[in-house]
């Protein structure tokens, strides 16, 4: 049995190859988590005047793991009227989901560790299951702050799930197809060919509703410190709610790389000829994100918080009918003018 | 199943809360979002400083109003030193009143600086805040060169003030001056045009003026609600029947009132400044009155003159006595009307001091402002109530 062999027939070998796989997104990603945080903290602190981390590394940039292993090495406080395996197993859902579904992903082309052809449906469903976690982890705590934050969030992301849920149905009306590559691939070509050109208002109810979904500024009800304390994880301690900290920025990475993905042209280069298609397609798309990323944050320096009604409100009353809309007329388009895919 | 009673959420909002401002207890009592009552515990950060200041003498009292709200610490000394000058028939000299007015304005905007901001913060805007402290160290940096600390100052005393400015004070103070119009531009542009902010907080909390007559309030909770009040207008002290300044009312009493108000306070306050700026370059002279029964004589003095040596010891271990008699004296703090109410039996302690602090009555129509509204526009009435637990406590 040649090597090649053994990777593409023997159990063994799929399980080696599967497991490279998964390290291959899991530790760029943890990294790219841990980085993201201190990216946070730098631009807030410059929206706020401030210098941020800058004494842990050259330029603070350890800031991220000296925090980790703060969190690591603290004990894990579990309170006396908490349900101890909901507790202690609702960070770690939420930080599983925020892993697996990455999954999907295309990072280049062919890049993708499951190519499967609901891919769209997949990441929706893996996000909605996100919910779970908050909901147990605020029910479980026994406490009033993190029951109230936990009601809050449920509401929230199943609201905003539900215009994200049309918001992806009009792209996947101009694709044809439920394959994230298939996806990226119906957007070939330079900037002015991505879907953020003809679906503009949908990119924006998509990036909007992104923030409701990862519980970010503007819309970071569960966790407002002036209300309820710290929200849904206002009991957790060290590496319970370290997980929580780490599953909502990979959510964050997660939702601004599908806005990659559905929105601008996921690995394609801007400007589709040389020199800009010699850069691989893996680094447009971290580009991407990080864009993406950097709005996440200048939102989060700049706007106060919604109240919870008209948080409701807004996703009720304005996105859901506009994005309604918004499908009916891309689907009478692509009917009437046959510009959707053969 | 009709009959199941649903019972209202009931919790503790504090005392160790981050909207709490400092250690404010609030049982609220909520059914789902909405607030049905909310009943505020206070005297977490009692300290009994009526009582000490009895058991003080009058120059030593002086530094325990700094304490109260200790984010307006001067405007507080000011209100006890006019009281004492009031029992003691005195008048501090011009230039000490032009000083006092000053720094009772450098005051009001280090207050304002700090409510407003923290009041966006409250509704969910880091970033003022953070904004509003850079300027605010500049102004503690002020109080540090006159009086040789950042907060608690000690530098109002009855009979003027402690020393007068050091040398280049005032262009400093000019050059502070001329950069401030642009960061309250620069803030507005954040909040004021902000329209989340401006769901938050319009028609949050809304106080009619004759419920806010009743209630007790004073300063910008006043005038937000479209009385136009103000204590250095309607009774000046010091020198600010000289001064030209407008007062700032609201039309409707929310939260969103209040804070309009105290923005354009701090306008005012800076265009107050900038007199008190070009007066203090012509009126010159003591800053402290002539009379060595009250106010210490200068340091090189009491090098030569037996007698300054005598009053000087005088003054700095038995104090002054003051005539019997009983005198309340209220300035226009930040926060609304501090008055002190000092009675002496003509010893060189007081026989009693009343503070009447802001606050109090502010925080006691929190209820009534925040029933039927929800758990966030709570912490929105409380930023935009500006409640300081030094003085609320006392």
């Amino acid at each position: 049995m040649t090597l090649a062999q053994f990777f593409t027939t023997h159990w063994l070998g799929h399980l080696i190859v599967m497991v490279a796989q998964c390290l291959a997104i899991v530790v760029p990603l943890l990294v790219a988590v841990a980085y993201m945080t201190y990216a946070d903290r730098k631009i807030w602190a410059a929206i706020q005047l401030r210098r941020g981390p800058n004494v842990v590394g050259p330029f603070g940039l350890l800031q991220p793991f000296a925090d980790g292993l703060k969190l690591v090495l603290k004990e894990t406080i579990v309170p006396s009227g908490a349900n101890k395996v909901l507790f202690v197993l609702a960070p770690m859902i939420t930080f599983i989901t925020a892993l697996i579904a990455w999954a999907v992903v295309p990072f280049d082309d062919g890049w993708v560790v499951a190519d499967i052809n609901v891919g769209i449906l997949y990441l929706f469903a893996i996000s909605s299951l996100g919910v779970y976690g908050i909901m147990i982890a605020g029910w479980a705590s026994n406490s009033k702050y993190a029951f109230l934050g936990a009601l809050r969030s449920a509401a929230q992301m199943v609201s905003y799930e539900v215009s994200i849920g049309f918001v992806l149905i009009t792209v996947l009306l101009c694709a044809g197809s439920l394959n994230l590559s298939a996806i990226v691939k119906a957007q070939e070509g330079g900037f002015w060919s991505w879907y953020w050109l003809p679906l503009f208002p949908m990119f924006i109810v998509f990036f909007i509703s992104a923030l409701a979904e990862t519980n970010r500024t503007p819309f970071d009800l569960p966790m407002s410190e002036a209300e309820l304390v710290a929200g849904f994880h206002t009991e957790y301690s060290a590496m319970t709610f370290g997980l929580f900290f780490l599953g909502e920025y990979a959510n964050m990475i997660l939702l601004s790389g599908m806005g990659a993905v559905l929105f601008l042209g996921g690995w394609y280069s801007p400007l589709p000829f040389a020199p800009f298609t010699w850069i691989p397609g893996v680094v447009w798309f971290a580009l991407k994100i990080a864009v993406l990323l950097f709005v996440f944050s200048w939102t989060k320096g700049t706007v106060p918080r919604y109240r919870y009604d008209q948080l409701m409100r807004l996703g009720w009353k304005v996105f859901l009918p506009f994005s309604l809309l918004w499908v009916a007329l891309t689907a009478a388009a692509i009917q009437l003018f046959g510009w959707g895919p053969g | 199943m009709s009959d199941v009673a649903i019972k209202n959420l009931t919790f503790n909002f504090g005392p160790q809360h981050p909207a709490a401002h400092g250690v404010l207890r609030l049982v609220v009592e909520m059914d789902g979002e909405v607030v049905e009552r909310c009943d505020p515990h206070i005297g977490l950060l009692h300290r009994g400083t009526e009582k000490l200041i009895e058991y003080k003498t009058y120059l030593q009292a002086v530094p325990y109003f700094d304490r109260l709200d200790y984010v307006s610490p001067m405007c507080q000394e000011h209100s006890f030193a006019l009281a004492v000058e009031r029992l003691l028939e005195i008048t501090p000299p011009e230039r000490a009143q032009w000083i006092r007015v000053l720094f009772s304005e450098i005051t009001r905007i280090l207050n304002h600086l700090l409510n407003v901001t923290t009041f966006a913060m409250d509704v969910g805007a880091l970033t003022p805040t953070l904004w509003g402290f850079e300027q605010r160290e500049l102004l503690m940096e002020f109080y540090e060169g006159v009086s040789g600390s950042r907060m608690h100052a000690a530098y109002f005393r009855p009979g003027g003030v402690h020393q007068d400015l050091p040398a280049g004070m005032l262009d400093r103070i000019k050059a502070w001056c001329e950069q401030f119009p642009t960061f309250i531009d620069d803030l507005e542009v954040l909040i004021t045009e902000n329209r989340i902010f401006k769901q938050r907080t319009v028609d949050i909390g809304t106080v009619s003026a004759g419920d806010a007559i009743a209630w007790g309030f004073s300063g910008p909770m006043l005038r937000a609600s479209n009385v136009a009040w103000d204590l250095r207008r309607a009774q000046p002290y010091d020198v600010y029947e000289k001064v030209d300044f407008e007062i700032p009312v609201g039309k409707t009493g929310d939260c969103f009132a209040r804070y309009l108000v105290r923005m354009e306070e701090m306008r005012q306050s800076h265009r107050i400044m900038l007199q008190c700026i070009d007066a203090l370059r012509t009126v010159s002279g003591p800053v402290r009155v002539d009379d060595r029964k009250i106010a210490p004589p200068r340091r090189a003095e009491m090098k030569t003159s037996m007698e300054a040596l005598i009053h000087h010891f005088k003054l700095y271990t038995e104090g002054y006595k003051v005539p019997a008699g009983e005198a309340y004296a209220a300035v226009e703090a930040p926060k609304g009307e501090f008055g002190v109410y000092v009675v002496s039996d003509g010893t060189n302690k007081p026989y009693r001091c009343k503070i009447r602090a802001p606050g109090f009555p502010h925080l006691q129509a929190l209820d009534m402002m925040s029933k039927g509204h929800m758990l966030a526009d709570l912490s929105a009435n409380i930023g935009s109530l500006d409640i300081v637990f030094g003085e609320v406590d006392r």
